[in-house]
């Protein structure tokens, strides 16, 4: 589409199809078309690479394989794990979730509240980070789920999962959790925690976009969403998507392999990234540092507004996004932020970049050298910014020198 | 993505007329920090009283930025009869179109326009006193929204939303803009977004409530009217009337003196429990 060379730092967003996925899926379009549920060996043989794919899994989340449901995607995954909770317990009409949920879980709990089940979303403080203490108070004897993601997708702050499992569990409560953006970057051995369901998404760990990952705790009551055939153990009805189960599957391994570069090299390239970035003149970085994913660093510059940031940015070839309400419809900015109480000033000019196993310094290199002109090109645009500055200056003002 | 036409692409990327005109005869100044766009205009007469230069500063989108772009540009040469016939339309159609999610930025010049001729008549910057405020999170008037509905034949809330943002924030005005445009078009009209739940909040101890007046106060509402010369102080608090007084003018923003109390207020009910009430003494 276009000459310049593309630097993808969107990867929370989706990520490039890894090369070996695509590789391992060619041969079920074509040449492996038997349906798994078939007695004749044609369809069997196509059922030993689905289970393969169950087992590949499952080594990447620490579970065992009967344990994985294959999904359309990670919010059909949320939304089965939800719905399966309450229909699994009638009397319990709470949910407990947070404020910086994402919407595959949010708006199926604000559906929730305005049919008269009861939800409590859990505020975030400045950091993005959950107070344990209130997580635990907000559980009741009526609570039928807890669901809180695991990382958050705009600023990668981490939340304590396991703990919060364990809450849940000791007040009768199922815990489920949105991993997203979690799996592949946080170590998960699920056999270890109280997690009841987990669901994630295979167009984040390098599938093409169409697959998804639902855990379900042996034991852990069940009802599905989709109904029908008795594909999935009669856990979710419908014809298997055989190449793409097949792919979640070759990404699972790849996720494992590469779980440690994510954590040291693309850590390093991330935080040289946002080192960099600070170094422009009133920027800040929104989401505990000290608890975030490896690889997205969320940073705001203030007094400009983050739509024309990725414009900007889009026709130099780096793909990144933002909390800016103008690259939504919904003219607020991201409820993420603003649950983290980010003042305007620094919500409206926020951009996430995310980064994966395929990005190199180079591309950093490509950010660093173009950021600082496009931010003073639009300050000098802006009316607040001249303003900002003569406040600063004003404030700086010499008058009363130290004894 | 949004579908953006080359010429709002041109606009954006090589804006026109930007800056301050030197000792302008007319400023005009909309949109605020909070709101997400603002554009300050400024222009200068020839002795013929027609506009000899015009510029513009904008916080917002690429179409907020090539909006005012146009708008400089369709001013120019003309005298302030004939620029006071620009409207937004105008705006839109210089650039080839904006996407209907976007047909706010090409108001938002309009009303810049509109603003920086009643400064030089000496005026108010927005008529003030016209109307309700129907929309608390963006200061949109019932009167407005009439306008805007009549001058671009809006028929849904949806539409009303793209061209003034009003009902894009929070969502409870949407039934209200709804009666509103059935009243104008007489004629039943669908809301479109219902409501968001409200987050439910443990009873608050006074001191807790004060504090967390205070820390909502400094981390929501003060930042945004410091960006637009005002400020804000906490004077007392009974029971769930928060006391407050203002200072300085959200001289910019759409949002008069009393819609500032009341984004004030709807900040407070997030941040700290929705029974809260805004009361503006003087101090």
């Amino acid at each position: 589409m276009s000459h310049v060379r593309t630097v993808y730092l969107d990867n929370n967003a989706t990520t490039q199809t890894a090369a070996e996925v695509v590789a391992s899926m060619l041969p079920f379009f074509a040449e492996y078309y038997g349906n798994p549920s078939s007695m004749h060996s044609f369809g069997g043989q196509v059922k030993a690479r689905i289970d393969t794919a169950r087992q590949q899994m499952a080594s990447l989340l620490g579970a065992d394989p009967e344990e994985i449901i294959f999904t359309s995607c990670g919010t059909e995954s949320d939304n089965t794990a939800l719905m399966s909770s309450l229909r699994s317990y009638p009397n319990k009409r709470h949910v407990v979730t947070t404020r910086v949920e994402h919407p595959a879980v949010l708006n199926c709990c604000q559906d929730l509240a305005r049919r008269g089940y009861e939800v409590t979303f859990l505020p975030v403080d400045r950091q993005g980070n959950l107070d344990l203490n209130q997580v635990e108070d907000a559980i009741r004897d009526d609570t039928a789920i807890v669901s809180v993601m695991w990382a958050n997708n705009e600023t990668g702050v981490v939340f304590p999962v396991p703990e919060i499992a364990a809450m849940a569990k000791a007040k009768g409560a199922v815990f489920h959790t949105d991993a997203v953006q979690a799996v592949g970057k946080v170590p998960i051995s699920l056999k270890d925690t109280q997690i009841d369901m987990l669901a994630l998404s295979g167009h984040k760990l390098h599938t093409p976009k169409g697959v998804g990952v639902l855990y379900v705790r042996k034991g852990t009551p069940f009802v599905p969403y989709i109904m029908g055939g008795h594909q999935e153990h009669g856990r979710r009805a419908g014809t298997e998507n055989v190449p793409y189960i097949i792919g979640i599957g070759r990404a699972a391994q790849l996720a494992q392999e590469r779980m440690n570069d994510e954590n040291t090299r693309v850590k390093a390239l991330r935080d040289r990234l946002e080192q960099g970035l600070l170094k422009v003149e009133a920027t800040m970085v929104n989401g505990d540092p000290a608890r975030r994913l490896p690889n997205t660093s969320n940073v705001s510059f203030e007094y400009v507004e983050g739509e024309s940031i990725l414009l900007m940015l889009s026709d130099l070839g780096v793909c990144a996004s933002s909390g800016s309400a103008c690259t939504s419809g919904s003219l607020e900015p991201s409820h993420v932020l603003r649950a983290m109480g980010v003042p305007f000033t620094a919500a409206h000019g926020s951009i996430r970049f995310s980064l994966s196993y395929y990005n190199t310094d180079k591309d950093i290199d490509h950010v660093l050298k173009h950021m600082p002109e496009i931010i003073t090109r639009l300050r000098q645009i802006s009316p607040f910014w001249k303003k900002a500055q003569q406040t600063a200056k004003a404030c700086a003002t010499p008058g009363w020198t130290a004894p | 993505m949004w579908e953006y036409t080359d010429k709002v692409k041109k606009y954006f990327t090589e804006p026109v007329n930007v800056g301050e005109v030197e000792n302008p005869d007319g400023v005009g100044e909309v949109g605020s920090l909070a709101c997400g766009d603002a554009l300050k205009l400024t222009f200068k007469l020839d002795e013929l009283g027609r506009i000899a230069d015009a510029k513009f500063q904008t916080f917002g989108c690429a179409s907020a930025i090539a909006s005012s772009s146009a708008l400089t540009e369709l001013i120019k040469g003309k005298t302030l009869e004939e620029a006071e016939k620009v409207t937004n339309k105008d705006i839109a159609e210089y650039l080839g179109g904006l996407p209907k999610e976007k047909m706010h930025c090409s108001v938002m010049g309009e009303q810049a326009l509109t603003a920086a001729i009643r400064n030089y008549r000496g005026l108010e910057p927005l008529p003030s006193e016209e109307g309700e405020v129907v929309c608390q999170c963006f200061g949109v008037t019932d009167k407005e929204i009439e306008r805007v509905a009549r001058e671009n034949g809006l028929h849904t809330v949806e539409e009303i939303t793209n061209y003034t943002k009003a009902g894009g924030g929070c969502g409870t005005c949407v039934d209200k803009i709804a009666e509103l445009l059935a009243k104008i078009w007489s004629e039943p009209v669908q809301a479109t977004a219902p409501k968001a739940a409200p987050v439910p909040k443990k009873k608050l101890t006074n001191i807790q409530k004060i504090k967390l007046i205070e820390e909502t106060l400094e981390r929501e509402v003060r930042p945004a009217l410091r960006a637009d010369g005002g400020d804000i102080e906490l004077i007392d608090i009974d029971g769930d009337k928060v006391m407050v007084s203002l200072r300085g003018t959200c001289s910019s923003c759409a949002a008069s003196q009393a819609t500032l109390g009341q984004f004030v207020q709807s900040k407070l009910r997030e941040f700290v429990t929705p029974e809260l009430s805004v009361e503006e003494v003087k101090p």
